[in-house]
């Protein structure tokens, strides 16, 4: 039981950060339809972006851990964003007409791009970061099990929710928010009636990306290390996540990311460590085979 | 986009200097930390940075002067070359294709007896050829049957660990082996078929990603089977009709009286997958005639009129998937022969993503295109073997251009599968997947 509750917290933990990056898979796809492939790899660049902020940080005297934490969220939320923006601008926007393999295919081509962008850049090993965030609380303790909380996972529930919550409010009750949601029904419709689209979709990218650098930070804490290779991965897994959750819907990339979450550490701690990703793709077919829209998607209607 | 701008209007420095200059600075944004920055792990394991800012500028720099010179010499210069040609022309070039068909054939039957001598070069055509086939396969399922596959590379994984199991654990020859691998791929095809049966689109994509990775995390894990991380080695070589190619006095090159050269052992290699790939672009183009053929295009051009003519669609899907299946398992025992050694490391998705832009970039549904663009892609990532560690950033760059100056792919004209007398060609402009477009 104590055990349970413990992977239960871990798993939460872990399902955020999935959460954070799938909101960036499902706003895209919500309203341009297609496969932001490029997406994980942006989430991994944030982490960097984060990792060298924090060196910078430290090497000029700035080694009040919140007040560093701050800064590094703000610079590398807002440098990741414009990455999230020049992807768009180059690899996407001139496809916007074309068929719809093409900007898959570009995306793709994008994620490469960016990976070996900055494996040259800041070499192929892994990069540690001693932790900076300690402490924790311990919940209850069983029989000669302590359940426990430490401080960074409270710290990115917490954000996580604190951004969800910031997030919906933009979608739901701003000016911008509506012109998404506008977008997401009729790009054509939406730019006759005055709606600048191009910007809009642009926005689009730059929060979602601004979403992935929080998750990078997260995921930078939380583990302490990263490689050029994580956004891969968590990309699929993220993508993963929002599919499951009804791909277009922001709370279904949230809960989406926490099953995620759930499935892989429960695996872990229950059946074989080697097999958790298996086991996370296969629920996924699974559930489009009896759930094809996902938990919280919209059935799409067959138009002739 | 600047370059949009009419190429008679007059030169406003002023506005490009500006452009120029906003590039120059979402590129420092950019760069600044992670170029202009280096982490490498210092002597006490802690992380140490150096500053490369000279780099930075060089950088920041270049981009400036690239998008003035854009905006300034350039203009108008993107007015597409194929745009400018007269009607005749077109039609004469597309006369050409096959021509071109024919001339590729046999310079790819030549190849052997031209560049002998040179080893390198042999290899690396074994290797076009390897990736012409699997593009011949994926082209079933992507460009005839429309089923955006991302997870080809489970079934080049299903075609090598089967020839190598059976080989490892029956001692049974290649050629036995072949046509196993073939039925054990199209069963891998049919077991991913079933469940995305229903899915379309995007949905399809990622269940297909998601199977790629699933067989290769098997293939990682199941130690006692398939080794591992290590991997399988000491795969048996084909045989030519018996006659292995060693320097043994029952050799092939003994046999008929040669001296023992290792290049026999290549060339022969280069001919049978060469006569692989062949023979999947003649089933294919076969099939196009067949009704089966013509039930994967009308479910790549609409899936709902598809089903009101009664076209079976679940029978359609599955055959577009185990044939396309059927000869990646095909192209990955060949590939567990050739190299004697493989491990899960050699089915990533990258192999998918790149076998999957072959087939895009070349024109979906086009065979000549395919082929070009596997001479093209591998050809052009070979010419950049110096620059070691660029040469995926330039790959991926590549992908990325390619599909932005020609989004239709090289070969984007349109053979039809069926004519009356004369063979038309469906000039790119209309060329049109219903189910490929952005739903409105």
């Amino acid at each position: 039981m104590e055990y349970f509750v413990q992977q239960l917290i871990n798993g939460i933990t872990l399902g955020s950060i999935y959460g954070l990056i799938a909101i960036g898979y499902t706003m895209v796809y919500g309203i341009i339809g297609m496969i932001n492939f490029a997406h994980g790899d942006i989430f991994m660049v944030g982490a960097f972006l984060a990792l060298i902020a924090f060196l910078v940080l430290v090497a000029i005297g700035v080694t009040a851990v919140p007040l560093a934490l701050f800064i590094v969220l703000l610079v590398s939320m807002a440098l990741t964003a414009l990455y999230g923006w020049t992807v768009e601008r180059i690899a996407y926007r001139p496809l916007r007409h074309s068929f719809r393999l093409a900007p898959l295919i570009s995306a793709i081509g994008m994620s490469i791009v960016l990976q070996n962008y900055v494996q040259i850049a800041q070499g192929a090993r892994v990069k540690p970061l001693p932790p900076l965030v300690h402490g924790g609380y311990t919940l209850f303790e069983g029989n000669d099990f302590a359940v426990r909380l430490s401080n960074i996972q409270i710290i990115v529930v917490v954000t996580t929710l604190v951004l969800m919550a910031a997030f919906s409010f933009l979608v739901a009750r701003t000016r911008l928010g509506r012109n998404m949601r506008a977008c997401e029904q009729d790009l054509k419709m939406a730019a006759l009636v005055g709606i600048d689209v191009d910007r809009t979709i642009s926005f689009t990218f730059v929060i979602g990306a601004a979403l992935a650098a929080v998750a990078g930070l997260m995921f930078l804490l939380y583990y302490g290390v990263v490689d050029f290779f994580i956004g891969f991965l968590a990309g699929v897994k993220a993508f993963t996540a929002a599919v499951l959750g009804g791909i277009g819907s922001l709370p279904g990339a949230m809960i989406g990311g926490i099953l995620i979450g759930l499935i892989e550490t429960m695996w872990s701690a229950y059946f074989s460590i080697e097999y958790k990703d298996v086991a996370a793709f296969a629920i996924l077919i699974i559930v489009l085979i009896f759930l094809p829209t996902g938990i919280l998607g919209r059935p799409e209607v067959e138009k002739v | 986009m600047p370059n949009e701008s009419e190429p008679d209007k007059p030169l406003d420095l002023h506005a490009a200097v500006k452009e120029a200059a906003i590039a120059a600075l979402v590129a420092l944004g950019l760069f600044a930390l992670l170029i202009g920055i280096r982490t490498d792990q210092g002597p006490t394991g802690a992380l140490v940075f150096t500053t490369r800012f000279g780099a930075l500028a060089a950088i920041v720099s270049s981009v400036f002067v690239a998008t003035l010179l854009r905006a300034t010499l350039w203009r108008g210069a993107s007015v597409s070359v194929t745009r400018l040609l007269p009607a005749s022309v077109k039609t004469a070039a597309s006369g050409l294709a096959g021509y071109a068909a024919a001339a590729f054939i046999v310079f790819a039957l030549i190849v052997p007896i031209v560049f002998y001598g040179n080893r390198y070069l042999l290899d690396l055509a074994i290797l076009i050829v390897t990736y012409t086939m699997l593009g011949f396969g994926l082209n079933i399922v992507v460009g005839l049957a429309g089923l955006l596959d991302l997870g080809y590379v489970a079934f080049y994984a299903v075609g090598a660990y089967s020839y190598a199991l059976i080989a490892h654990y029956f001692g049974l020859s290649f050629w036995i082996c072949l046509p196993l691998a073939g039925i054990l791929a199209a069963f891998a095809g049919l077991l991913l078929g079933f469940p995305v049966l229903r899915l379309r689109g995007d949905y399809l994509a990622i269940v297909t990603l998601g199977f790629g990775e699933i067989i290769r995390l098997i293939l990682l894990n199941w130690q006692n089977l398939t080794g591992g991380p290590n991997g399988i080695s000491a795969i048996p070589r084909p045989s030519f009709f018996g006659l292995p190619f060693n320097p043994s006095e029952h050799g092939f090159a003994a046999t008929f009286g040669l001296a023992y050269s290792p290049t026999h052992r290549v060339v022969f290699l280069y001919y049978v997958i060469l006569a692989l790939a062949l023979l999947t672009n003649w089933v294919t183009l076969r099939l196009r005639r067949l009704p089966i053929g013509r039930a994967w295009e009308a479910l790549r051009e609409d899936e709902v009129a598809c089903r009101a003519l009664g076209v079976n669609t679940t029978t359609t899907k599955l055959t577009a998937f185990a044939m396309g299946a059927m000869f990646g398992g095909f192209a990955g025992a060949f590939f567990a022969t050739r190299q004697g050694f493989i491990s899960p490391e050699s089915f990533t998705f990258a192999e998918s993503a790149l076998v999957l832009a072959i087939v895009v970039l070349g024109g979906m549904g086009s065979q000549l295109g395919v082929a070009i663009a596997a001479t093209v892609m591998l050809g052009g990532f070979e010419l950049f073997r110096e620059f070691e560690q660029y040469r995926m950033l330039m790959f991926g760059a590549a992908m990325v251009a390619i599909v932005i100056y020609r989004p239709r792919g090289l070969v984007a004209t349109r053979t039809p599968s069926v004519s009356l007398r004369d063979h038309k060609v469906i000039p790119a402009a209309i060329v049109r997947d219903a189910r490929t477009e952005t739903p409105a």
